[in-house]
């Protein structure tokens, strides 16, 4: 499946969409620390958490954890929000 | 000086006069950088907290004296709670500490909410000290949930230069708040708060419940201990184990209590004391009383204090610094250095009997090191 790496992870990826496999959310990111050791953590908290104000989308569906299902075609898309200060 | 603040890091270059300065580096921009410590075991390995936007907390590791960065592979982390069960989650990384001299390598760090880690290789992964974390008195989990408006923090961690196994931290939390002291390298930890009087608490004189903003023990004296409170500026004969609060003795004058954050001992005479005394009467301003910004010291252990004002605004100088923004270097006559919130940082080449402004325009300045290189 195709994942939007957002800018400021893309110093992990190098590119803003990378492929990735998975049944879940929760292996997609296994798949991904696989290849970009450290990008996991600053998405997702040391409980298996969604990161406050970063949102998941898997196509147009807001997934509400890491259990969320994915098939291949399927497109993920990780957005923080621009707030802060 | 290693240069941490709120959006990104800056490192500045100093001659050996220490009189001219220059920046010589920006470091991650737009990241939250708490601390930012060179190792003085081997003056070429920097630590530097960090957090990126809403991205987790990480840190960062320079072997290069800050030319290149590598990521932690396994930054601080709470354990994953059991099943059913809610979890800690580390918010961000606060104060860094080089370990004991014999132990190359080590680091501990302290963060919010308040948690205790060890990294034993050179910071790239760190563990949960148990012995504290876990603690039923005064671990993570026993604190106030709410804390101060940042956030409760671990800070302060102080290693005995005679004992590695000898350790020392602060809390600032509202119910465990206070100092701790380990002699066995963690396992278990005791309150150090006898004498210290915290005028919010029901008992002032609680064992626990204070609110330390920055303590520090001399190098050369290890059983010097100094604390900047939330409620005064405290000294600790560590035989005595009682606060004696020295901050009493500051001169009735310019509307200065002995309220601040930072706090700054001279390398080599325990006797000699640095702070910048702010506002902290009700509304809890935090600036420089008046606007008029002045480091007082003393050289008889807080007996008697100075003030050192040449080259600080006489007047519209509404500073306000944090408890890691004021440190000094080892040389002599030693310099001393503070940066504020408002972007500048001021250096005094004389130990405080003359100020310069060395850099402004900065981001809000958290914290402020000394990087000695050479050795």
């Amino acid at each position: 499946m195709n994942v939007s790496i957002p800018t400021p992870l893309r110093s992990y990826t190098r590119q803003s969409v990378v492929q990735a496999d998975g049944a879940t959310l929760a292996e997609m990111f296994t798949d991904l620390e696989r290849r970009f050791p450290g990008l996991r953590f600053r998405v997702i908290n040391e409980q298996d958490e969604i990161r406050r104000h970063i949102k998941i989308f898997v196509n147009q569906t807001t997934a509400e954890d890491l259990c969320a299902p994915l098939s291949p075609d399927d497109s993920v898309r990780i957005i923080m929000a621009i707030s802060g200060g | 000086m290693l240069v941490g603040t709120r959006k990104g890091a800056f490192i500045l270059q100093g001659d050996k006069s220490r009189r001219t300065w220059k920046p010589s580096g920006e470091i991650m921009i737009g990241s939250i950088v708490n601390h930012m410590v060179m190792d003085p075991r081997d003056h070429q390995t920097i630590l530097m907290t960090a957090m990126t936007g809403h991205l987790g907390p990480t840190i960062f590791r320079s072997n290069d004296v800050g030319r290149n960065w590598k990521e932690a592979s396994k930054p601080p982390a709470f354990p994953r709670a059991p099943e059913g069960q809610k979890g800690l989650v580390l918010d961000h990384n606060f104060w860094l500490s080089p370990g004991h001299p014999g132990e190359p390598r080590v680091w501990y760090l302290g963060s919010s909410p308040p948690g205790l880690f060890r990294s034993v290789d050179d910071g790239d992964t760190w563990e949960g000290v148990p012995g504290f974390n876990d603690h039923p008195k005064w671990g993570t989990r026993a604190g106030d949930e709410e804390g101060p408006p940042d956030g409760s923090t671990l800070h302060s961690i102080m290693i005995d230069p005679r004992d590695a196994n000898h350790l020392y931290l602060c809390l600032s939390d509202g119910a465990t708040g206070g100092v701790f002291e380990s002699t066995d390298k963690g396992r278990d930890w005791h309150p150090i708060n006898r004498g210290l009087q915290s005028d919010f608490l029901p008992n002032t004189e609680a064992e626990t419940g204070h609110d330390p903003h920055c303590m520090r023990m001399h190098p050369l004296d290890p059983d010097r201990l100094y604390q900047q409170s939330h409620y005064g500026i405290y000294r600790m004969d560590r035989a005595q184990g009682i606060w004696d609060r020295v901050g009493l003795n500051l001169p009735k004058e310019n509307d200065i209590s002995d309220y601040s954050f930072p706090i700054v001992l001279h390398p080599r005479d325990a006797d000699t004391v640095w702070v910048m005394p702010l506002d902290g009467g009700f509304p809890l301003g935090r600036v420089t009383p008046n606007g008029k910004p002045a480091t007082y010291v003393t050289h008889d252990g807080g007996k008697r204090w100075k003030r050192q004002e040449k080259g600080l605004p006489k007047s519209g100088g509404w500073f306000s610094l944090k408890r890691q923004a004021m440190t000094a270097d080892s040389h002599d006559p030693v310099g001393i250095y503070f940066g504020t919130t408002g972007g500048e940082v001021w250096a005094s080449p004389d130990e405080g009997e003359s100020w310069r402004q060395i850099a402004h325009s900065l981001p809000e300045i958290y914290s402020v090191e000394v990087a000695e290189l050479g050795g």
